[in-house]
């Protein structure tokens, strides 16, 4: 278990460090989130809905299509000269494989978050006091259902004749748990509810997480054999 | 060729549900006749799920024995299942605007949940157009036939934490069924008919496939 941990972040930093040094997709995601607050803004009657009403959702319908411009690079990088190959020859097991790109997808997924949340606090005027750390809370469980689904996915669409066109098709249906639960939770806490209420839509997201996760990871080895 | 007579029978049968739920079925009292739409809609969302569950059971069989025909039958089922699938979201509110006063209702568990039902195999169809290679479309469509069905449940669960104002079940539950019997046989028979109906669809797109796999290792060993 530990090697494959370990086997796993050797290959999230291969991806980072891509990543890091092209910062091709992160500044994309990035701009596509804050044009996508700007828009959203604009796209309802503020007399009608106010703000800090249609945050919660703009906020999560974001995150998920921005993931998704994250998650295609993901395997669109090895798909270039095979590099795949050198991945797949390389004495690791394919669920480390999985998994350290799964994990550089979370990264690369939370680092978009940072920058997408506090920017919806200031643009949307919203009551943050003391809803930080459950919205945090909500923002990783999202991510990781997220990542495990949308990895798995990724790694399947680099190889069809459709490439990044598959990918929504694929994904958004199983995203919808995900946009549900965190847009549901993310309303209840900022219209001042107790986190109690918000309980079994963290309780849905945990258990998505836990389910997708491990299903995820077992099925991607048949993804990849010869 | 095995069970050639399945699609007389099954087209038989249909006719014979179809006369009986028009003209030997009692007129419901308050809903009258757009209640008739029951005995197409109930039976159409049985085979929608009957049809995708096999499509899970033959994609993890899949990736257990690697036996091609069980990818041809969950190629089959999804296609046949993405039909009656339409049919119960074509039908559904066609019965809700009258009864209901609206054609969708986003808070009910079994309208959402059959219409991700519609997605997951619609992408599935089209995943599978989209790859070459065959022994790979076998293992990303079973994958996909797999996942499709763990997320059904979350699908479930997600508008559960709304609210439901589907008619609540009136043959399956607990206590005796509350639907007058005839209404019930009429029931029972189209279940039964339209479970033979989308048996003769998978038979009749089974050898299509069959054939078409043939005839493709024809141009291949000609080449």
């Amino acid at each position: 278990m530990a090697d494959i941990l370990f086997a796993a972040w050797l290959i999230a930093r291969k991806d980072l460090a891509i990543e890091f040094r092209t910062r091709s997709a992160f500044l994309s995601a990035v701009v596509f989130s804050l044009l996508g607050l700007v828009i959203f803004y604009y796209a309802w009657d503020p007399t009608a809905v106010s703000a800090p009403d249609l945050a919660p959702g703009v906020l999560w319908v974001i995150f998920t299509f921005s993931g998704l411009l994250g998650l295609h690079r993901s395997f669109g990088v090895e798909a270039e000269d095979h590099a795949i190959d050198g991945l797949l020859a390389s004495p690791v097991s394919r669920e480390a494989i999985f998994l350290g790109k799964a994990l550089a997808n979370l990264i690369f997924v939370g680092a978009v978050q940072a920058i997408t949340i506090p920017a919806l606090v200031v643009f949307y005027n919203l009551p943050l006091g003391g809803v930080a750390a459950p919205l945090i809370a909500i923002a990783i469980l999202a991510a990781i259902g997220l990542v495990a689904v949308g990895t798995l996915f990724s790694a399947m669409a680099v190889n069809t004749r459709l490439a990044e066109l598959l990918l929504p098709m694929l994904a958004l249906p199983f995203f919808v748990p995900i946009v549900t639960a965190a847009g549901q939770a993310t309303a209840k806490l900022l219209s001042g509810r107790p986190v109690i209420e918000a309980s079994a839509w963290l309780k849905l997201l945990l258990a998505f997480d836990l389910v997708f996760v491990a299903a995820c990871t077992l099925a991607y080895p048949f993804t990849v054999e010869d | 060729m095995r069970l050639a007579w399945l699609p007389t029978i099954a087209g038989a049968a249909v006719l014979g549900t179809v006369i009986r739920a028009a003209f030997f079925t009692p007129l419901e009292a308050k809903q009258g006749a757009a209640q008739k739409i029951f005995y197409v809609h109930v039976p159409a969302a049985w085979v929608a799920f009957l049809a995708f569950f096999l499509v899970a059971v033959a994609s993890g069989v899949y990736l257990w024995l690697r036996d091609q025909r069980l990818d041809r039958f969950a190629e089959s089922s999804a296609e046949v299942g993405v039909v009656f699938t339409t049919v119960v979201l074509i039908t559904g509110p066609l019965w809700a605007k009258p009864i209901w006063g609206t054609y969708w209702a986003w808070w009910d568990v079994r309208l959402v949940s059959t219409l991700f039902l519609w997605f997951i195999y619609v992408s599935y169809i089209v995943l599978r157009g989209a790859i070459e290679s065959p022994t790979l479309r076998a293992r990303y469509s079973a994958v996909l036939g797999i996942l499709g069905a763990f997320l059904i449940p979350f699908i479930h669960l997600s508008v559960y934490l709304f609210a439901t104002m589907h008619p609540m079940p009136i043959v399956g539950k607990p206590s005796a069924p509350s639907l007058p019997n005839e209404m019930l046989v009429t029931l029972l028979i189209s279940l039964a008919s339209f479970t033979l109906l989308y048996f003769a669809f998978v038979r009749s797109r089974y050898n299509y496939a069959v054939e078409r796999d043939a005839a493709a290792a024809r141009t291949a060993s000609d080449a």
